[in-house]
């Protein structure tokens, strides 16, 4: 890789961030520590959509689901079964993983548009099911007094854990997007006929984008488990997913970590401007708005062309 | 599971009734999604958003004008107006700024839509419900069968063929109606032949809220009048859309029989899973028509 983005001076910074989050606890008092958790949940979320939506160019309008089907799978199995609830972590991505291939299988012939409109249709048929089915999701109250195992149910140790695996989750998917799959993948977003002309099966690497993006959001939905101890129907929610799209358009979609930025941002915003007033989403709209018309790239993807006078990343029509 | 173990064809034939009337709200709330989506080729998220709003503007309108029987008619023929005056105002101000700009951006302004529009709602009219009562020759109900059936949902019966056959001849017989068929199939064509697309678009897009509103303005008195309203309707009359065919306006007719019948059916079923049973309708259609039953504009 002739043009590899790991210069010497990203580096320093990264290693000087994930060393400031492992100090985090020490420094700050529970609740920040608890948000900390919380972004970086949201985050391990929005950068794993962003894999099939900036990296993939695929219109998915309804990841949360997987979010929330991993939230769920774990919290059951925590629950309602009597297996260590460690296996938890293992089953919740792997039924989002199914879960999404299952999706996938019915939209993934459709053309952009369409295909995002099928997403959030199917994954709303998803949320009906766990909103009304009462005696195995506990209907629209949720699941909630869920322990997680011993060693990371403290604030503390759930935040230790939820850093370690994110950033584990983290180096795997930027593994993944700069693997030749991930190539292939940034391929078929730029020209699909092309892509598809020099013999790669463009159906079966977008399936499984979207399976892969989608365990890891099984992930991100046990973590959030973990960290809360109860799992609501609001995780499968279309407006989350929504929400999770306006953190990858925040912080711009051609950045690996640019959605991780979003949402810190957003989380952040959420928290503090709703200490002054109830009507925070009108705030966040009129942001949105102003991010729509003004910057299209998000923040980082401004300060990249600044930093570095990149042309501008091409829009697709 | 609690099957309905003897339901009776007088019950059957109630919940089928029932089904109609709620089929007309979402006919016309998902036709004028559908015209804009099949014109402007935007799936508009905050069009749940604007159908709340004609249900509270309608309440508004009727609690003002007072007692009077007038008064609910005033608000059915006000309400969808105002919507369609607030529509009209997001699009000439910003909406049509960005229409060279991809779906996705598009998609998420909406969005950005949805959430001015729902705090604006909650600011305006607070977060208690609102009822509000039909006019008196059509409170009450009628017997079919020996079992009731309320005035309500007959006048709503009635509205919504009106309302199709309205739509067939604004797309049908008028001019701006034939334009914005053409400006549906290639745009660029329609301005090159000298007519004003983004004008075109206009009127779309506030005809489209429209539909939205009256559905709001008609739901207002069979239900509680809420914040949150917005988010069921939205993904039915998506769904709806998308079973119909995109842009197609008889496949959101179709689209919404299919969807209201399968739902008062389910209701009369299995209570606790009723809406269970037009998703699952939409599936079956969708995996052997993924393209909708009726020919998509797209």
């Amino acid at each position: 890789m002739h043009n590899n983005p790991l210069t010497r001076p990203t580096w320093i910074a990264g290693a000087m961030v994930v060393l400031a989050l492992f100090l985090l606890p020490a420094a700050v008092p529970r609740f920040y520590v608890y948000m900390a958790a919380l972004i970086l949940i949201t985050g391990l979320l929005a950068t794993s959509l962003n894999m099939v939506l900036g990296f993939g160019g695929m219109y998915q309008f309804h990841h949360a689901v997987f979010y929330g089907i991993g939230a769920y799978g774990f919290a059951l199995i925590a629950t309602k079964t009597s297996l260590p609830s460690w296996v938890g972590y293992l089953v919740a991505p792997v039924v989002a993983a199914l879960l999404s291939l299952i999706m996938g299988l019915i939209t993934v012939r459709l053309s952009k548009l369409y295909f995002g409109m099928m997403q959030i249709s199917l994954g709303s048929l998803v949320w009906a099911l766990v909103f009304r089915w009462y005696s195995f999701t506990g209907g629209d109250d949720g699941i909630h007094g869920v322990c997680p195992p011993e060693a990371v149910s403290s604030t503390t140790g759930s935040y230790y854990f939820t850093l370690s695996v994110t950033l584990v989750c983290l180096w795997l998917m930027y593994r993944i997007v700069h693997s030749p799959f991930g190539r292939t993948f940034q391929g078929i977003r730029d020209n699909p006929e092309r892509t598809s002309a020099v013999g790669v099966d463009v159906r079966r690497h977008q399936l499984a984008g979207l399976v892969i993006a989608g365990a890891f959001a099984g992930v991100a939905g046990s973590l959030f488990v973990t960290v809360e101890g109860c799992a609501f129907p609001e995780l499968l929610f279309w407006t989350l997913s929504l929400e999770i799209l306006v953190m990858c358009l925040l912080g711009g979609w051609f950045i690996f970590l640019g959605p991780m930025f979003g949402a810190a941002v957003m989380m952040t915003l959420r928290t503090f401007v709703g200490i002054y007033t109830e009507y925070w989403t009108m705030i966040m709209g009129v942001v949105l708005m102003l991010i729509i018309l003004f910057l299209p790239e998000g923040v980082l993807g401004l300060f990249k062309r600044k930093t570095t006078g990149d042309k501008p990343a091409e829009e697709e029509a | 599971m609690e099957f309905a173990a003897n339901i009776t064809a007088a019950a059957l034939f109630q919940q089928i009734l029932v089904g109609l009337s709620r089929t007309t709200i979402l006919f016309i709330v998902s036709s004028g999604l559908s015209l804009v989506l099949g014109v402007l080729r935007i799936p508009n998220i905050a069009h749940g958003s604007l159908y709340m709003i004609g249900a509270f503007m309608t309440w508004s309108i009727a609690t003002v004008v007072g007692g009077s029987p007038a008064a609910f008619w005033l608000a059915l023929a006000f309400a969808p107006l105002a919507v369609a005056l607030v529509s009209f105002v997001v699009e000439r101000g910003i909406f049509c700024r960005l229409y060279d700009r991809e779906h996705l951006m598009l998609l998420l302004f909406t969005f950005s839509l949805t959430l001015v529009f729902n705090d604006l709602v909650k600011l305006i009219w607070g977060s208690d419900y609102r009822s509000l009562n039909a006019p008196d020759f059509l409170q009450g109900s009628f017997s079919i069968f020996g079992l009731p059936f309320p005035r309500y949902n007959l006048f709503l019966l009635l509205t919504g063929p009106l309302v199709a056959l309205g739509l067939w001849l604004l797309t049908n017989r008028t001019k701006i109606g034939k334009i914005a068929r053409a400006a549906a199939v290639d745009r660029e064509m329609v301005s090159a032949v000298g007519i004003n697309v983004s004008w075109v678009f206009a009127w779309v897009f506030v005809i489209g809220c429209y539909l939205a509103g009256l559905g709001g303005a008609l739901v207002a008195p069979t239900q509680n009048i809420t914040q949150g309203m917005d988010h069921a309707i939205i993904i039915e009359a998506f769904l709806i859309v998308i079973i119909g065919g995109l842009g197609n306006i008889w496949g959101a007719l179709l689209g919404a029989l299919i969807f209201g019948l399968t739902d008062a059916i389910g209701i009369l079923v299995w209570p606790q899973f009723a809406i269970v049973f037009p998703y699952t309708a939409v599936v079956i259609v969708l995996v052997f028509r993924p393209k909708g039953l009726l020919k998509s504009v797209w």
